[in-house]
């Protein structure tokens, strides 16, 4: 076990999977000398050469679109987008090609490979390296959705990640790279996609989260806590495809529900959460399932403590679905 | 300095002599190119020393590149069009921006005309057409040749200079960019400012083209190599490209290689990519230094007048400084404003129940009221 910065962690699990398993490499922009602009890839141009881990040329199209070719021929390449921001000049390749590749060959070619980009605000990057469009691209059959919270799960999801046989978009909570540290077991390990994580048992409502918005949720339930509600914090983990037997039962377990994240609300995922225990679990229901989001606006940049979600606003949900 | 097949545009040499022809420029607009540079630079380390003290948060620095973009962008009228990349708010001052108006943009605060809603160095200024770039690499080249064919359609006379860099030309937009100019024949000068750097990616290994400027062949325009360091051969090779605009004769582009002396912005380390004696190679070759030595020798400056004219930038700008410090809080309803002309209701309702847990909690700043449904 070490005790490392969720960044710390990103780092060991890309050195894991390439020591494993000479398939593997590592590209995008700044990704080699420098070691990415938030040092995720630092030491891998070193331990592993340039041909395995090296800088391209700035074009996220090329990028992607390279990295599905690899991926078809034998190759599985993780490619780093450096902020989530600027992965829409590569959302033709991600979209139409990742992720139909499998079905629209009948399974005949297929493009296993991971995209890293960190999201979400918090470094006062305003809109362009602040965003969350992970509903964007849960909105793709054919590509899986993966956001850790915490260094553990960044470098076992990770791993699962690189040796999953379809494309992962892994998307990184960069306010959390160097803010969270945890205990992280040395060498290979992986934790299952698709499985959600209990971040805290409780009994009196249910929140459901993931990526940055995990330690908020966790600050509200302990606010809560004080004044007598009981509350359990899902950590969803993977959102597509999602863990829904996980998110029903936990939902039924207190039938009260708000779902946290800090994207736009209208077509957020927190809609889909709502629509799927609505649809299941309605019965079960206490009071109206609440989401606490981000604005419908772009991403600010003067005012984001007050555009992203904090402890206070999750726990006024809290206190309203439960007084319900 | 940049070895290119085509042959680099020179006006002065490396140690201030006239080797080419000069432009035609009087005395007192050859001594103002020196202090629009000079302002550039100064602005440069007065941002940096507040990014130091945590005043503003992030800077896309300048130093070396001060000859490239005012030389290149001088010769513009305000009624043409600046598209900006990342590294021209010096550019927009000389043509007009208020350094208020750019200090707001660093501090991100209420007086910035773009409300804060941008991170710092995306500086924008109608009165002389300098719409922001967005932060996306290369998306302004295509926008600029939008609006160089509304210009050319609506007859407007305006130029569109549309800047970028030597990792933009990497991007979609470069390429959709030169395309559709060239096919289309509109008034557009590009100006890339290779500036040796996209981050820590030498333009080396951008491309393997022989050179950036060869790159215009490909789309059917003229590309131009220009010693970037050379203020007055930026000056002539966009004055060149800018005639052929005005005389009908279509776009071009001219490349200005320079270098990035500092880190690619105040949270870069460039010393974990790059040699520092590659460095001090181009630190001899410094365009402010290069070019006061020409005008002392012209007689255009004096010996030392150079001090004089830095400490006066120096007072000008600390005192804007000084008073952007004191801007007023953002006003909250800016969070839900200018994403479509009216706010729409559920943004109203939004931004309601945002006020009233903020109340709850007392931190509703500047709330000025909810708003009426
Ligand atoms: C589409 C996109 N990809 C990546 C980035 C991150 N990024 C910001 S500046 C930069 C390098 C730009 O290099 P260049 O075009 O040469 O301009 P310079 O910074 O040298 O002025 C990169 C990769 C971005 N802003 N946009
Ligand atoms: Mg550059």
């Amino acid at each position: 076990m070490a005790n490392l910065t969720l960044l710390q962690a990103v780092n060991d699990g890309l050195k894991i999977a390439m020591r494993e398993d000479p398939s593997v490499l590592v590209f995008g922009e700044d990704v080699g000398p420098k070691g990415g602009v938030f040092l995720a890839t630092e030491g891998l141009t070193a331990e592993f050469g340039e041909e395995r881990c090296f800088d391209t040329p700035l074009s996220e199209d090329g990028i992607i679109g390279a990295a599905i070719g690899m991926a078809m021929n034998g190759l599985r390449p993780v490619a780093e987008i450096q902020f989530q921001d600027f992965i829409f000049p590569a959302f033709d390749q991600i979209v139409s090609e990742a992720a139909k590749l499998r079905y629209r060959s009948g399974g005949q070619y297929t493009a296993p490979m991971v995209i890293r980009t960190p999201y979400g605000g918090g470094i006062r990057g305003g809109l362009y390296h602040s965003q969350s469009g992970e509903a964007y691209f849960c909105h793709t059959p054919g590509l899986k959705v993966v956001i850790p919270s915490t260094p553990h799960d960044a470098k076992g999801l990770l791993i699962a990640s690189i040796q999953d046989p379809d494309p992962v978009l892994f998307l990184e909570p960069k306010a959390l790279y160097r803010s969270v540290k945890g205990e992280v077991p040395e060498g290979s390990y992986s934790v299952e996609l698709s499985t959600m994580r209990t971040a805290r048992e409780g009994d009196d409502v249910t929140v459901f989260c993931y990526g940055a918005m995990v330690p908020v949720c966790e600050q509200a339930a302990e606010s809560a806590a004080a004044s007598g509600i009981s509350v359990e914090v899902i950590d969803l983990r993977t959102l597509y495809p999602l863990d829904e037997e996980g998110v029903l039962a936990a939902a039924r377990k207190t039938g009260r529900v708000v779902n946290v994240h800090e994207a736009p609300r209208f077509c957020g995922y927190g809609a889909e959460l709502s629509a799927i225990i609505a649809e299941h679990a309605i019965e079960h229901m206490e009071a109206p399932i609440m989401r606490v989001t981000g604005f419908d606006t772009p991403f600010p940049n003067t005012l984001e403590h007050n555009y992203l979600p904090d402890h206070r606003r999750v726990l006024d949900a809290i206190e309203r679905v439960h007084a319900f | 300095m940049v070895q290119t097949p085509e042959e680099l545009l020179q006006i002065l040499g490396p140690e201030g002599g006239l080797e080419g022809e000069l432009p035609e420029l009087d005395d007192e607009a050859l001594r103002d190119l020196f202090v629009h540079m000079m302002r550039v630079r100064c602005v440069d380390q007065r941002m940096l020393k507040l990014q130091r003290a945590g005043r503003v948060g992030f800077v896309g620095t300048a130093r070396g590149l001060e000859g490239a973009m005012i030389g290149s962008a001088a010769v513009l009228r305000p009624t043409d069009w600046l598209w900006s990349g990342l590294r021209e708010g010096g550019a927009a001052v000389m043509r007009g921006l208020p350094l208020a108006e750019y200090v707001a943009q660093m501090y991100c605060n209420s007086n910035d005309t773009a409300k804060g809603r941008q991170m710092c160095n995306h500086f924008q200024h109608q009165g002389t057409n300098y719409p922001s770039w967005s932060s996306v690499i290369g998306t302004q080249v295509v926008h600029g040749v939008g609006a160089a064919y509304a210009s050319k359609q609506r007859g407007e006379e305006a130029v569109h200079a549309v800047y970028f860099g030597d990792g933009a030309t990497s991007s979609n937009g470069f390429h959709s960019g030169l395309n559709f100019a060239a096919v289309w024949d509109a008034p557009v000068v590009f100006v890339c400012v290779d500036n040796g750097w996209a981050i820590s990616v030498p333009s080396s290994a951008q491309t393997a083209a022989e050179s950036y400027a060869a790159k215009a062949r490909a789309y059917g325009i003229p590309g131009v190599a220009v010693d970037g360091n050379d203020v007055l051969a930026c000056y002539q090779a966009a004055q060149d490209a800018v005639e052929r605009v005005r005389a009908g004769e279509g776009p071009s582009l001219i490349v200005l290689h320079t270098y990035r002396m500092l880190g690619h912005s105040s949270s870069d380390d460039p010393s974990k990519y790059r040699d520092d004696e590659e460095v001090a190679e181009w630190e001899r070759l410094d365009p402010i230094d290069r070019y006061e030595a020409f005008l002392i020798s012209k007689g255009v400056l004096n010996e030392g007048e150079r001090e004089t004219i830095e400490a006066d930038l120096y007072t000008e700008i600390d005192a804007v400084i000084h008073e952007q410090e004191a801007a007023d809080p953002m006003p909250l309803a800016t969070l839900v404003e200018d994403v479509y002309e009216s706010v729409p209701r559920h943004l109203k309702e939004q931004y309601n129940a945002f006020l009233s847990v903020a109340k709850r909690y007392g931190e509703a700043e500047r709330g000025e009221g909810e708003f009426p449904l």
